[in-house]
């Protein structure tokens, strides 16, 4: 075991986390381009046999259709019935609707995953041991940098495609089961061994396709890839909850008091209800003061088109559409655009990833401690609740990192010594927002400068864990001691912690 | 400052344990309206413990209890009479009744050895109360008066409006009656939370009658209660030029002097006064115009 | 046997439900529990304590109560059952 600079344990053999400045070289590798049209199939039987898959292969698939994603599920549910054993799977996110494939972990079917979160019954198993080998936690940028730097081979790339043309051209705009963007699927499509489109409509030609034919290899036609109403699951409307509208309020105050609200700006915000109430008083700000932004990027929601659609944003940079607004302002608006995961937060791409050109994120934490660090993998008793996502990309890349959340929630204090699992560096986060004050990391003195006098209380992060604690009293911590579930991988593909259960 | 007064229902945990983050001058917990007749008991125990648990500093603590009448009023006030409390906020006041919880208090006060005596906010919300407003502003205790819209409205078989029109009577009567007495005179809270231009509005006219503050029924409405009893930017710029004038004036030994061509003399000086300290200005350095 | 409750399932609130028995127990169901277990018992037991009940046991349903809301709803329970 070493330590990494957090102070958290690693494993032998791989990268401790050291500062979060991009510390390895890219590997890249060759993208694999088929020279004529793919092979059309009818089911997913028929690909299995044409692939000559085997034991030990790792399989990919994407999110876009989140809850409502069939495409994983069928695949894998084909994969045991071939009898292979000892797969790994790398979905860019596991949701709840995943809950087929936890008889394979206990069978052995799949015995590795490589995701950016997870979320429900096959985040349970794995954190109760349930995988022969540990999961690994990406970043959205990360994992396209492990895809194309070779960390992250693929064999097979699975992939959900909503409308797809003679020649395996592919878009997310248009089908009956559009859902937008398509931006997690990019690092898969150029460089898997193997692409497979799984689409349920077929048309002759793309005028405008978003994925390039080229690339792919078979492609199935099935009945349903998925159900699109489950792409708005997880995401919310804004808050109406006092504490939370109380804390966006002062949020949009201290990113107007550093000075960020200037034309031109450009911005992130989660799709949680109190970011969502962030951004309804930045744009009243923007429009008392008549401000437009450049961009915003990141997760799109009906929110953002409408800003689009005002006038107060110059362009979306939409990476994953959170709800059906969204896919349908992008299949019509050239201001809306799709871009891919590795434009969006790859620390490898060059000139540089869109999450650096950010003036400003808003995001979330489960926990987050003295150091700043965050948490939003696991809860406290160490269960894995979720990932980064693009969580650790936009807090180094943005100018100003803002994090808001409850100081309590069911009378667990956010703010601890140690967070249970960091998912994101401290070194990264600005400012915290919570109900009750905020503090600004001691790092940024110049925000802490201009912070002050602006009426807003500001004060250091222990005092505010300690105005918690003198709310809910002071919790027991529980310690997770047992084998190691699940690594934390850093952007730059180093390990900057890891998940362990309860128990030896 | 009562500018803001946040009813928060007293049975309600969670609501209870974020009173305090919104920014109100006062928090009143209640008894009455916001708890089922079955849950008295749980809300008067409830507020009870959090009154004298409670570590972190709070905006100022008051408690509406049920009345007299209602036979649940000594038991309110045995379960929170402490220190903490800083005043109990009382329903459908009449002059009568109220010489009678003065003397109920004097004996909690003493039983429970407190070492503040426990204010009475009466609420004036029956046609009797309005008639009794100049006697009950004398009472002893009184550290304002409570003005309750939908109650009298009832009580006089009229209709509560958005403007509001039909309480322009009570709503004089009641905010002359406490400047007489050097009390607060304090608002009815405006119903729709959904509706903030309309509680500006409402606020702005309290405000204009001489109403110092404005009972909050939604922890939303407060910043915009604070917007429309906070004097704007012009007038504190005004307030700021005619205390310097002042200043001025006074070191060259005049009385009355001019600024604008407008005759400033004492009354106008001391309004000026007046809107700096609610604006919460305490120097006196004369600012930029406002754009 | 005399029985009574207070409170509810809500959140920050608890459902404790209390009744005559031997000797004090108490036995917690919280969703914070692997935190706060010990403090709420430490809460409860201060409260029968201060009420100086000797013989009962206690039952609570606890959904991210502070302390002060489970001592006035173990009171409050007391008082029902005692009528």
């Amino acid at each position: 075991m070493n330590r990494n600079s957090l102070g958290r344990e690693i494993p032998d053999g791989f990268y401790p986390y050291d500062g979060s400045e991009p510390a390895q070289a890219r590997r890249p590798i060759a993208m694999k381009a088929t020279p004529k049209a793919p092979i059309f199939l009818h089911t997913i039987s028929d690909v299995f046999d044409a692939l000559d898959v085997k034991d030990g292969m790792t399989f990919s698939f994407h999110h876009h259709l989140r809850e409502g994603d069939k495409v994983l599920n069928l695949v894998m549910a084909q994969a045991a019935v071939y009898g292979l054993k000892d797969l790994t799977i790398a979905p860019s996110s596991i949701f709840p609707c995943h809950q087929p494939l936890v008889p394979l972990l206990d069978s052995g079917v799949v015995t590795g995953i490589v995701t950016n979160y997870m979320n429900g019954p096959v985040a349970d198993a794995v954190t109760a041991g349930k995988l022969q080998k540990p999961a690994v936690m990406d970043t959205h940028g990360g994992r396209a940098r492990a895809i194309e730097s070779g960390d992250l081979p693929i064999d097979v790339a699975f992939l959900a495609v909503p409308r797809v043309d003679a020649f395996g051209n592919g878009t997310g705009r248009f089908g009956k089961s559009a859902c937008g963007s398509l931006g997690y699927l990019d690092p898969d499509l150029h460089y898997a061994k193997k692409v497979v489109f799984v689409t349920d409509e077929r048309v002759d030609e793309l005028i405008k396709p978003d994925l390039d034919g080229r690339y792919v290899d078979y492609v199935v036609t099935i009945d349903s890839i998925g159900d699109r109403a489950g792409i708005v699951s997880g995401t919310t409307r804004i808050t109406k909850e006092p504490v939370g509208l109380k804390i966006a309020r002062d949020a949009a105050a201290v990113i107007d008091g550093v000075g960020l609200l200037k034309a031109g700006f450009s911005m992130q915000t989660g799709a949680g209800g109190t970011s969502l109430a962030v951004v309804a008083d930045i744009r009243k700000l923007m429009i008392e003061r008549g401000i437009r932004a450049r961009f915003a990027s990141g997760g799109i929601t009906a929110q953002y088109v409408e800003m689009l659609e005002a006038g107060l944003v110059g362009a979306l940079k939409d990476v994953q559409d959170f709800d059906l607004d969204a896919v349908e302002s992008l299949s019509r608006n050239p201001k809306h655009e799709a871009i891919t995961a590795s434009q969006y937060g790859n620390p490898r791409y060059r000139p540089a990833p869109l999450v650096d050109d950010l003036d400003f994120v808003v995001l979330g934490a489960t926990e987050i401690d003295l150091d700043f660090n965050v948490n939003v993998t696991t809860d406290s008793e160490g269960k894995i609740i979720g990932g980064s996502g693009g969580h650790a990309d936009t807090a180094h890349g943005a100018k100003v990192c803002v994090v808001v959340t409850n100081l309590v929630k069911a009378r667990l204090p956010i703010i601890m010594e140690k967070v249970t699992t960091v998912t994101t560096p401290g070194s990264d986060i600005d400012v915290l927002v919570t109900e009750r004050g905020i503090a600004v990391h001691p790092r940024r003195t110049d925000l802490f400068d201009r912070l002050r006098g602006s009426g807003l209380h500001i004060l250091p992060i222990r005092e505010l864990m300690d105005l918690a604690h003198a709310i809910t009293g002071i919790p027991v911590r529980p310690t997770q001691t047992g084998r190691i579930v699940a690594l934390i991988r850093y952007r730059d593909g180093s390990i900057i912690d890891v998940v362990r259960t309860k128990r030896p | 400052m009562r500018t803001t007064l946040l009813f928060i229902p007293g049975n309600h945990p969670a609501m209870l344990q974020n009173a305090d983050v919104f920014g109100a001058d006062g928090i009143i917990l209640d008894l009455e309206d916001a708890v089922a007749a079955t849950e008295k008991d749980a809300a008067r125990a409830l507020v009870g413990e959090y009154l004298k648990s409670w570590k972190l500093d709070t905006p100022e603590l008051l408690v509406r209890v049920n009345g007299l009448p209602s036979g649940w009023f000594e038991a309110d006030l045995e379960a929170i009479a402490c220190d903490r409390l800083s005043a109990i906020v009382y329903p459908k006041a009449g002059v009568e009744e109220l010489y009678e919880v003065d003397r109920i208090l004097s004996e909690v006060e003493t039983r429970h050895h407190l070492n503040h005596p426990i204010g009475i906010i009466p609420i004036i919300e029956s046609a009797q109360g309005v008639v009794e407003t100049d006697d009950i502003s004398y009472l002893p205790r009184l550290k304002g008066m409570l003005l309750g819209g939908e109650d009298l409205s009832a009580d006089m078989e009229i209709s509560r409006t958005r403007e509001g029109a039909e309480l322009a009577y009570p709503r004089a009567r009641l905010s002359f009656a406490c400047k007489a007495a050097g009390i607060d005179a304090i608002d009815t809270p405006f119903a729709d939370v959904n509706d903030a231009e309309g509680l500006l509005a409402d606020a702005r006219t309290a405000r204009s009658l001489g109403f110092t503050g404005k009972a909050v029924i939604h922890p939303n409405q407060i910043t915009t209660i604070q917007q429309a009893f906070c004097p704007d930017p012009k007038e504190i710029f005004w307030a700021r030029r005619v205390i310097a004038a002042a200043a001025d004036a006074a070191k060259k030994h005049q009385g009355a002097f001019s600024l604008d061509g407008k005759m400033i003399d004492k009354p106008v000086i001391k309004r000026a006064e007046g809107i700096l300290l609610r604006a919460g200005i305490t120097d006196r350095a004369t600012a930029d115009e406002p754009k | 046997m005399k029985i009574g409750s207070a409170g509810t399932l809500t959140s920050n609130d608890a459902l404790v439900t209390v009744r005559e028995g031997v000797g004090i127990s108490v036995s917690i169901e919280s969703i914070v529990d692997a935190f706060f277990h010990d403090q709420i018992d430490w809460a409860v037991k201060g409260e029968l304590a201060r009420l100086n009940v000797r013989n009962i046991h206690v039952t609570v349903q606890d959904k991210g109560a502070l302390d002060f809301t489970i001592r006035a709803r173990v009171r409050t329970a007391i008082e029902r059952m005692e009528g």
